[in-house]
């Protein structure tokens, strides 16, 4: 029997979105502490950490994360751990997000000028102090405005959670539709929703792009 | 960890695997073209269209790029029958790929375009040109030249979401792949291998490019 679609479905899908946004921050909040290992290893002096950073960041880069989330999923078992939708999102989604905002981090961490750092060290700070009082915060500024916009495309990732079976908006989406049949009216509401969390954050993005450009012209 | 890998599951459907993987290949090549045409006709009309027009290709933009690629394909596969238009999976997918990557590629040419110095429309013009010609033999290339390592690299991500078209049952490598999967049960080899298969996919498009590149825009540029 098909269900018509109520204000029931409709709630049933704006409570998606708290997963969306639950897994979005978890994989932000990680991938952003690995990214920054993975920013730091890449911008090292060391030939053999610069090449490992690299390699992993190719490795998350050219491959889609589709498959990096089936072999978190499927990899577990492996393993002999059950890791269930929720941990193996999470964790697919932190270790491809370290990789892209590593890759991001990496620019802005160079795009400090060289003389900074040859004065930090002249002035006897050595590589913690050097990045804790001279270069990241420099960095920071130029890194937020694509940040800002990685975590669009990282809010948009969540979606492929639906496909290893994590109830997040999209499978939501899939749910109701099953039941109620009405994919353009479910889908169309769901793209409205990611719509309404993502677009704020890109317009934010390029606002402070702007303002970045006009402040260092 | 006692768990014995088998990889005779992948070895035994190797043929099958390849359909897959070509079938990414031409859905990829497929959407790479069209979306580049679809691309440099929206970044036309968005730096030189009439107000409507800008307006319209500016709303096509932000939608495609605040919403999920899944999404996308649901809405073009389910969403598009209740209308009246019925799509093969192939189809549909080719279709999402091409209004996805456009909608990126758009904004990648568009900045490509505003990078040529007003003067050389100028001196277009002044030499008689028409708007067209001007854009035809004086803007594209250089502009396409500016934003090659943009362009190429979102094409090979497009070239790797392509995976997440299996949702809707294409039968390219990630579909492939799943079917061997739920055959078999073998599901960590087959995806470990298919992992293997996208990222020599990525190298080879990205060797690709690179041969592109050099035939085609490898002119020198003698700017003093």
């Amino acid at each position: 029997m098909i269900r018509a679609f109520s204000y029931n479905e409709f709630l049933f899908l704006l409570s998606a979105v708290q997963w969306t946004l639950a897994l979005s921050a978890i994989a932000f909040i990680g991938g952003a502490t690995v990214g920054l290992v993975i920013a730091l290893a890449r911008t090292s002096d060391i030939k053999a950490v610069r090449l490992a950073a690299t390699g992993y960041i190719q490795l998350f880069q050219g491959t889609p994360l589709l498959m990096q989330l089936f072999l978190v999923f499927f990899g577990a078992t492996v393993m002999g751990l059950d890791l269930n939708p929720w941990a193996a999102a999470a964790l697919g989604l932190t270790l491809n997000a370290s990789a892209f905002l590593g890759e991001i981090w990496r620019g802005c961490i160079q795009a400090v000028p060289r003389g900074q750092w040859e004065a930090a060290s002249a002035l006897g700070l050595r590589y913690p102090g050097l990045m804790r009082y001279v270069i990241l915060p420099q960095a920071v500024k130029v890194a937020v405005p694509p940040t800002v916009g990685f975590l669009v495309q990282l809010i948009k990732s969540t979606s492929l959670a639906a496909i290893i079976g994590f109830t997040e908006l999209t499978r939501a989406g899939q749910i109701v539709n099953n039941a109620t049949f009405q994919p353009f009216l479910v889908f169309g509401i769901v793209a409205v929703l990611y719509f309404l969390m993502c677009w704020p954050l890109s317009l934010l993005s390029a606002r402070l792009e702007r303002r970045y450009a006009l402040a260092t012209r | 960890m006692n768990y014995t890998f088998d990889f005779k599951a992948v070895i035994d459907s190797w043929d099958y695997l390849l359909q897959g993987a070509w079938l990414t290949v031409q859905l990829s090549i497929g959407a790479m073209i069209l979306g580049l045409i679809v691309a440099i006709l929206c970044a036309l009309g968005k730096t030189s269209g009439p107000k409507p027009v800008r307006w319209v290709i500016n709303a096509y933009i932000e939608v495609v790029r605040n919403t999920p690629f899944l999404v996308q394909i649901f809405l073009i596969f389910f969403g598009l029958p209740t209308l009246g238009i019925r799509l093969s999976p192939d189809l549909a997918a080719l279709i999402a790929m091409v209004v996805n990557v456009g909608a990126y590629a758009t904004e990648i040419i568009r900045a490509g375009i505003e990078s040529i110095q007003k003067g050389q429309i100028e001196a277009g013009l002044a030499l008689g040109l028409k708007p067209l010609q001007v854009f035809r033999y004086i803007v594209i290339k250089p502009a396409l030249r500016t934003v090659y390592p943009a362009l190429t690299s979102q094409f090979i991500l497009l070239m790797l979401s392509s995976s997440v078209v299996s949702a809707i049952s294409a039968d390219e490598l990630t579909s492939v792949a799943n079917n061997i999967q739920s055959q078999t049960f073998r599901s960590f080899e087959i995806y470990i291998v298919v992992t293997g298969i996208y990222l020599m996919l990525a190298m080879m498009f990205s060797a690709l490019f690179a041969g592109i590149y050099k035939l085609a825009f490898a002119y020198d540029t003698d700017r003093r």
